[in-house]
C-alpha cells in the first residue's frame, strides 16, 4: 500500500482518528501518561509509520516478548540512540527509495526516549539528528525519572522531588538540587535547520499533542516534541489525577506550552493571569510529601522567573537582550 | 527468446591504493546505500576515500557524519534494518566508544559490514597498530577476518558482504586492517568491473525482518529469562553455518573474477615440511616470510601460518596445520592481562583448539609490536630460535615480550 497522507488538523475530539496504533499488550501503569503520548502519536501519524523506542519504561513495560502492542513497525534502540535511530531509519528509507529498491512514499520515521534517552545520555545524538535534512520526529517523553529502574532523578526531575537517588534524609532535606532541562528550547535555540519544535501534555489542552505531531509530520525534516508525562508510581498519586495534574502543569505555567516552527515561536498555551499557584501542582505528589513553605516558594520564585524575565519563558531571557 | 548474457571478461583494472582506499572501492563496487563516518585515526582514511567517491558521484550513497562512534554504528545498524547495505569502521577506542551499539548489532543479527583499522587502545595515547581493538567484539557474534594486502582488502570486503547478508548467516562483519602497516601503505591493487560484482554479491535482502509499514513487526522486545537462553543459542548455532558460507564465497569468487584469493582461513606458507611454525594475523606475515627464507637458507625447517578468518574460529583447519610441527610460536599483537599464562589472545585461542590433540606441539608466546612498534626481521628469527630453545628444553607454557626497552 502506498499512499500521500494529509496531516489534517484535527477540529473537535469527535474528529480524532478512531483507528488505534499502539493498542493491546502492554502493561503500562494505570493512569501512565507516558503510554497516552505512545497512543496518541502513533494515532495522528497513522498506518505509514515506523515507531522507534529507546530503553525506558516505554521500552520495557511496552513490549514484552510476544506481547506488543505496536500495530506499526517497531524496533528497540539503545538508551542514548534515540536521536541516530531515527537518522539510520530515515537515511535507509530514503536511500533505498532513490534507488528504486521500495516504493518512494512518505513513511514517517518517530522515535521516542525517556528524560535519560532524550535529556540526558541521548542529546548528543538528537542534536545531530536535528542537523540534518532527514525526515523525522523524535519524541522526549518526559515521565522526569528513571521510571523503568525504580525512580531515579535524572536531569529533567523537578527541583527538590524525592526520588531513590534523592532521597530526603535527617541531614539533607534536598537531594535534588538541579533545576530541570529546557531541552525543547535548547535545541530550538541551537539548531537553526529544525522544522518544528514543540511541548505538549497528553492531557491538555485536549487535542494540543495531536494536531501538534501532526504539525510536525508536515513540516518533514527533523522535528522535536517534548512532553511532560504525569506518572502516578514516580510522583506518587493516585492514577486517576493523571490528566488533573497535567493540566496543572500548564495552569501554574511550571511547563510552559509553545511551538517552534521554522523559527517563529508561538505560546499555544497562556495561562491564566494570575498562574494557579504551582504548591497547588506539587503538593498533590507524593515526591514533594516533605516540602515546607521555604521549598513551595523557591520553585514558585523559578517560575515566577521564568515567566516575568524572560522573553519567551524557558527559551530566551531578556536578560540576554537576544530581541532588543 | 531474449539473448543470453554473455558472462563479463575479467577485466580488472590496476591501481595503486592503499589499504583504506583499497576497502573504499569495495564499498563503492558493493554499492552500499547508507555510509556512518567519525574521525579517528587510522581506519578514518577509508572515509576520506568514500567520500570523495560520492562528491565525484562515483555511486550514491546517504553518508552521515555522525556526532560519535556510538551514533555512527546504531545509525548504520537501523539502516540496515529497513534493508539498507551499509558501511561503518572505526579505530581503537573509538571502536570501543561503539560498543553498546556494536553488541546490538550482533545480537539483532544484522549484517553491519565495518573495517577497523587496528590501533592501540587509549591511555596512553598511540596511533600504531594494536589488535585488542577488534578483538573486544570476539564474543558477540561479530564476524573478524584479517587481512595483510590492499588487494586481500578489497576482495575480503566484497566478500564480507556476501557472507554477511546471507540469509543463514546475518551476522555483522568487521575487516580488520593494520592500522598504519596496511591502512595507509599503498599496494598495486586489481579493481574488479562492476558488472562482475553483481554477478558475485546478490542485493540484500531481509526478507521478513525487513521493517517497514508494510511488514509491521517489533524487533527487539524485552525477553527475559523466558526466552534468552533459546535466544542465545539460535545465535550460537547460526555461527556453525558460517564456515560453510565463507568456503562457497571464496570458491565463486574464483570463478567470477578468475583470480586466486587463497584460502579463506590460513595462509600456509612453507608449511609442506615445516617443523617449526610460526603463526600471527595481519602484516606481520610480510616480516615473517622474509624471516623464513633467510632461516631456511640456514637449513631451518619453518613456515608460516597466517590466520584470515577468526570468528568464527577456524579449529579444524588450525588443528590440521599445526599438529605435524614440533614447536609453534605465536605472535600476538594483542594482549591480554591476567590471562592463562599471561599470554595473549591468539595465543590461548590456539593451545585451545589443539589441547585434545594426542600429540601436541610445544607453543611459546611472543607479545610483539604493540602500539605500531615494527617487528623486524630480525626480532622474528629471535623469536623462532626461542621456540626452537623451549622446545630442546621442552619449556611448555612460555610467554615473552619481545623488543621492550628495560
Amino acid at each position: 500500500m502506498t499512499s500521500e497522507i494529509t496531516f489534517e488538523k484535527i477540529k473537535g475530539i469527535h474528529n480524532a482518528p478512531r483507528e488505534e496504533f499502539y493498542s493491546s499488550g502492554h502493561r503500562t501503569c494505570e493512569g501512565c501518561e507516558s503510554a497516552m503520548v505512545m497512543r496518541m502519536f502513533s494515532k495522528a501519524s497513522g498506518p505509514r509509520t515506523i515507531a522507534l523506542g529507546t530503553t525506558g519504561c516505554m521500552y520495557v513495560a511496552n513490549t514484552a516478548y510476544m506481547t506488543t502492542p505496536w500495530v506499526v513497525p517497531w524496533m528497540h534502540t539503545q538508551l542514548g540512540a534515540g536521536g541516530s535511530a531515527a537518522l539510520g531509519t530515515s537515511a535507509g528509507l530514503r536511500a533505498l527509495m532513490k534507488k528504486g529498491k521500495i516504493a518512494k512514499e512518505k513513511i514517517n520515521t518517530i522515535a521516542f526516549c525517556g528524560d535519560l534517552g532524550g535529556a540526558d545520555m541521548g542529546l548528543s545524538a538528537i542534536s545531530s539528528a536535528l542537523q540534518m535534512d532527514y525526515d523525522l520526529l523524535i519524541i522526549l517523553y518526559d515521565n522526569e525519572s528513571a521510571a523503568n529502574t525504580d525512580i531515579q532523578a535524572t536531569g529533567m526531575t523537578t527541583w527538590g522531588a524525592q526520588t531513590t537517588f534523592t532521597p530526603t534524609g535527617t541531614v539533607k532535606k534536598i537531594m535534588q538540587t538541579r533545576w530541570k532541562k529546557n531541552v525543547a528550547g535548547m535545541l530550538a535555540a541551537g539548531h537553526p535547520n529544525v522544522k518544528y519544535i514543540a511541548t505538549a501534555i497528553a492531557s491538555f489542552p485536549p487535542l494540543d499533542l495531536l494536531n501538534k505531531v501532526r504539525k510536525a509530520l508536515a513540516a518533514g525534516g527533523p522535528t522535536f516534541i517534548h512532553t511532560l508525562d504525569p506518572c502516578p508510581k514516580g510522583w506518587d498519586y493516585h492514577p486517576r489525577y493523571s490528566d488533573k495534574l497535567g493540566e496543572l502543569a500548564a495552569r501554574s505555567g511550571i511547563f510552559p506550552l509553545y511551538e517552534i516552527e521554522n523559527g517563529v515561536v508561538k505560546m499555544t498555551y497562556r495561562p491564566p493571569q494570575p498562574k494557579v499557584p504551582v504548591k497547588e501542582y506539587l503538593e498533590k505528589q507524593g515526591r514533594f510529601a516533605h516540602f515546607g513553605a521555604e521549598d513551595f516558594a523557591y520553585v514558585q520564585s523559578q517560575v515566577d522567573v521564568m515567566w516575568n524575565e524572560w522573553e519567551i519563558p524557558g527559551i530566551i531571557p531578556m536578560k540576554s537582550g537576544a530581541l532588543r | 527468446m531474449t539473448q543470453v548474457e554473455a558472462a563479463p571478461k575479467a577485466i580488472e583494472r590496476e591501481e595503486l591504493l592503499t589499504g583504506c582506499e583499497a576497502v573504499a572501492q569495495a564499498v563503492m563496487l558493493a554499492d552500499v546505500d547508507v555510509i556512518a563516518a567519525y574521525p579517528i585515526r587510522p581506519y578514518t582514511e577509508v572515509m576520506d576515500a568514500v567520500s570523495k567517491l560520492i562528491a565525484d558521484g562515483k555511486f550514491f550513497a546517504e553518508y552521515i557524519i555522525a556526532e560519535g562512534e556510538h551514533s555512527q554504528f546504531e545509525i548504520v545498524k537501523h539502516a540496515s534494518s529497513v534493508g539498507a547495505r551499509v558501511f561503518a569502521g572505526s579505530s581503537g577506542t573509538g571502536w570501543m566508544y561503539a560498543m553498546e551499539a556494536l553488541a546490538v548489532t550482533a545480537s539483532d543479527r544484522l549484517p553491519v559490514v565495518a573495517m577497523v583499522g587496528n590501533r592501540a587502545l587509549d591511555d596512553p595515547g598511540a596511533f600504531g597498530v594494536e589488535h585488542n581493538d577488534a578483538l573486544t567484539v570476539r564474543d558477540l557474534g561479530w564476524l573478524l577476518v584479517w587481512v595483510a594486502t590492499a588487494q586481500e582488502a578489497l576482495d575480503t570486503a566484497l566478500i564480507s558482504y556476501r557472507v554477511a547478508e546471507d540469509q543463514s548467516v546475518m551476522f555483522p562483519l568487521a575487516i580488520a586492517l593494520d592500522g598504519g602497516f596496511l591502512t595507509h601503505s599503498q599496494h598495486i591493487v586489481k579493481i574488479p568491473s562492476a558488472a562482475q560484482v553483481r554477478r558475485f554479491l546478490p542485493p540484500y535482502a531481509l526478507g521478513k525482518r525487513r521493517l517497514h509499514p508494510d511488514n509491521p513487526i517489533s524487533i527487539a522486545p524485552q525477553v527475559n529469562e523466558d526466552w534468552v537462553m533459546e535466544i542465545r543459542k539460535q545465535n550460537a548455532e547460526a555461527t556453525k553455518k558460517v564456515p560453510a558460507v565463507v568456503d562457497k564465497a571464496y570458491k565463486e569468487f574464483e570463478e567470477v573474477f578468475q583470480r586466486s584469493v587463497g584460502d579463506p582461513w590460513l595462509e600456509e606458507y612453507m608449511m609442506e615440511d615445516a617443523e617449526l611454525a610460526i603463526v600471527g594475523m595481519g602484516t606481520l606475515a610480510i616480516t615473517a616470510k622474509a624471516a623464513i627464507k633467510r632461516m631456511r637458507k640456514q637449513g631451518v625447517k619453518v613456515g608460516l601460518v597466517r590466520q584470515k578468518w577468526y570468528r568464527p574460529y577456524p579449529t579444524e583447519r588450525v588443528r590440521k596445520a599445526l599438529s605435524g610441527v614440533r614447536a609453534v610460536a605465536v605472535v600476538d599483537r594483542d594482549f591480554s592481562y591476567g590471562s592463562p599464562f599471561y599470554g595473549g589472545v591468539l595465543y590461548n585461542e590456539i593451545r585451545s583448539a589443539l589441547y585434545s590433540l594426542s600429540s601436541r606441539p610445544i607453543i611459546t608466546n611472543f607479545i610483539a609490536g604493540l602500539g605500531g612498534r615494527e617487528i623486524s626481521i630480525a626480532e622474528i628469527m629471535k623469536m623462532l630460535e626461542l621456540t626452537e630453545k623451549a622446545k630442546r628444553e621442552d619449556n611448555r607454557d612460555q610467554v615473552m615480550w619481545m623488543g621492550v626497552r628495560e
